[in-house]
């Protein structure tokens, strides 16, 4: 396959990963250059959002080796992610459902009062709230309410809200697993239009689908996994619909062989 | 019980008047100050000079006093998901650890040093009680209900290993001051002593981070991880918290009684647990509030005292508490279930 010229942003090769006798990773490679939306696509159980789980650092892999800017990366837990600049819509979304949309946003990352009172930990709830709004706002979406809590939301705005978290802090890289899943067609296009924006800011965008016009679309270029391992890459301008569906069934494996 | 679905909530600005409103009539601590509210005024009307006069009302606040202090340490922890039986024997057992430090150093005659070093003495012991359940709780994969059963049972046995059965008293100061003063005539010290702690620990829950990562730890303890939250550091530092509160409940019981015995404290984790389900905290985790566990203690305590003020027999209080305590949980589950099929 033809690699863009720079060396990519993000790499990851040989990743091993088991669940007891389940293999999920079984040597899968990835890679993600900055400013492009690169698609990982496969079939239910290929390990994508495994992959994407140990790339952000919600799991340990069992073996590989990843780089981030050409530096080894070795990410203990998903706040070493986080101070890289690497954050996630994770496909159960990860949201505190008791708490509030301004909340969940600002989650582990909360805007603390000036001292003395921020020594206390005292929060900046104002600050936070508007910071939500103007989040919601520059991406385009619309909440109703950003302080009822999150569990009173529609299935497709709480979606919203995981994807506006990871956008708001990501720096490098945001992996979304299955964003546009539970959403109607107004939500759908305007989370594929804030991967857009994310993309022109530079930050390389890892978009899981199933939904393959879809990928093909949105995306500048698509990995294929199958069975715990990459078997293609592909320019989105150079491949059909037909080609991803004949990679991920394993009637053509163009890499990695086992 | 009513339920906010998606269709009730109205699309208000984000701090506007309505919304603050709306906000407000959507928790339960509303809906239970009325039915405490309209308690009282039933037995005010029943006996208006009994219950209604100055006296009344200043033992209502004073037996609420202690168990505000432990529903308060209950309602973080049942925030979190979890749940702490160990609270009234932790109370036992600070109340020993207070009273030898001060018998130790002067007894009934003990100055203000000596009582002050048995308090923090006292303090220090139920924190470690609370450190105890969370390791055990975090660490040791226990489950919050056997891991604070089994410090129950260890914290009261030991407590009567150090006093060897018989019952310690608190130096004279102590009780004077703190246990029977009521500033400017009015106001129990007692009352005063609860009312700061639940001010102090109710802003901790509300407005800080320490109380928004205890909410998030409850609601999806997965997503807290995710975010960075170090869960099990914070279900220890909150377990620590109820065992804080216990060991000041411990203080102000030897003040309050100038006595150790176990008696009247085997229900204290009833109670406490009580007082903090009336007042709308969910014992699946991720909701709760101070203001509302103070309203919730204070129902059986005026229950209590009404009772006793109209000659009914004050076993049936327990009966009562108890087949409460089971509806509002009926109902909180029941809403859950409501809430969460879509
Ligand atoms: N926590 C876990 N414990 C045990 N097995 C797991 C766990 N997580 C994933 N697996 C298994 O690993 C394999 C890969 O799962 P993964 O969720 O990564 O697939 P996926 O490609 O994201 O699938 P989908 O398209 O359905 O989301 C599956 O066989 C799954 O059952
Ligand atoms: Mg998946």
């Amino acid at each position: 396959m033809p690699d863009p010229p720079s060396p990519a942003l993000l790499s990851a090769a040989g990743v091993v990963k088991r669940f007891g006798h389940v293999q999920a990773l079984r040597g899968a490679a990835f890679d993600a250059y900055a400013g492009e939306v690169v698609a990982l696509i496969g079939d239910n159980g290929a390990g994508k959002s495994t992959l994407v789980k140990v790339l952000s650092g919600a799991l340990r892999p069992d073996a590989g080796s990843m780089t981030l800017g050409g530096e080894p990366l070795d990410l203990r837990d998903p706040l070493d992610a986080q101070r890289l600049g690497i954050e996630t819509v994770y496909q159960d979304l990860a949201l505190a459902y008791d708490l509030d949309a301004a909340a969940n946003l600002h989650l582990g990352r909360e805007t603390l009062r000036r001292p003395p009172l921020g020594w206390l930990g005292m929060l900046d709830k104002d600050a936070m709230r508007a910071g939500a709004v103007e989040a919601f706002r520059s991406l385009r979406i619309t909440l109703p309410d950003v302080t009822v809590p999150v569990r009173s939301l529609s299935g497709g705005q709480r979606q919203c809200v995981a994807v506006a978290r990871a956008v708001a802090w990501a720096t490098r890289v945001v992996f979304m697993d299955e964003p546009t899943a539970a959403l109607g067609v107004v939500q759908r296009r305007q989370v594929l239009d804030v991967i857009r924006r994310v993309r022109d800011r530079g930050v390389a965008v890892v978009l899981i689908s199933h939904n393959l016009p879809e990928v093909l679309a949105v995306a500048d270029r698509v990995e294929v996994l199958r069975l715990g391992r990459r078997v293609a890459r592909y320019a989105s301008a150079d491949a059909s619909v037909k080609d991803l569906v004949r990679a991920m069934t394993g009637a053509v494996t163009t890499e990695d062989p086992p | 019980m009513t339920r906010p679905s998606v269709a009730d909530i109205e699309p208000v600005g984000p701090a506007g008047q309505r919304g603050r409103l709306a906000r407000l009539a959507r928790t339960n601590v509303v809906w239970t100050l009325g039915v405490l509210v309209g308690l009282a005024a039933v037995f005010a009307a029943l006996r208006p000079e009994a219950f209604a006069g100055p006296f009344n009302i200043r033992t209502i606040f004073i037996n609420a006093a202690i168990p505000v202090v432990l529903a308060v340490g209950m309602t973080f922890v049942i925030i979190t998901g979890g749940i702490d039986l160990s609270v009234g024997s932790v109370l036992v057992f600070s109340g020993v650890v207070a009273a030898k430090v001060m018998a130790a150093n002067g007894a009934a005659d003990a100055d203000w040093t000596v009582i002050a070093l048995g308090s923090v003495a006292g303090v220090a012991a139920g924190t470690g009680w609370g450190l105890v359940n969370g390791l055990l709780v975090t660490k040791g994969r226990i489950p919050p209900l056997i891991a604070t059963l089994g410090t129950l049972g260890m914290a009261l046995g030991l407590a009567q290993v150090a006093t060897d059965g018989s019952d310690l008293g608190a130096p004279r100061r102590l009780t004077d001051v703190v246990g029977n003063h009521l500033i400017a005539r009015q106001l129990p010290v007692l009352a005063l002593v609860a009312a700061a702690v639940a001010v102090v620990f109710g802003w901790l829950l509300a407005a800080t981070r320490f109380g928004r990562h205890t909410y998030a730890v409850g609601s999806n303890p997965e997503a807290a991880r995710r975010v960075g939250i170090r869960v099990d550091r914070h279900l220890i530092r909150v377990y620590a918290l109820s065992g804080l509160l216990a060991g000041v409940a411990g203080v102000l019981n030897l003040a309050k009684f100038s006595s150790t015995t176990i008696a009247s404290h085997t229900e204290d984790n009833l109670s406490a647990i009580a007082g903090a389900v009336l007042g709308g905290t969910s014992l699946f985790g991720g909701s709760g509030t101070i203001a509302g566990t103070v309203v919730g203690v204070l129902i059986p305590v005026v229950v209590n005292d009404g009772l006793i003020i109209l000659g009914v027999q004050q076993f049936w209080l327990f009966v009562a508490v108890g087949a409460v305590l089971v509806v509002a949980v009926f109902f909180d589950q029941l809403r859950r279930r409501l809430r969460d099929r879509d």
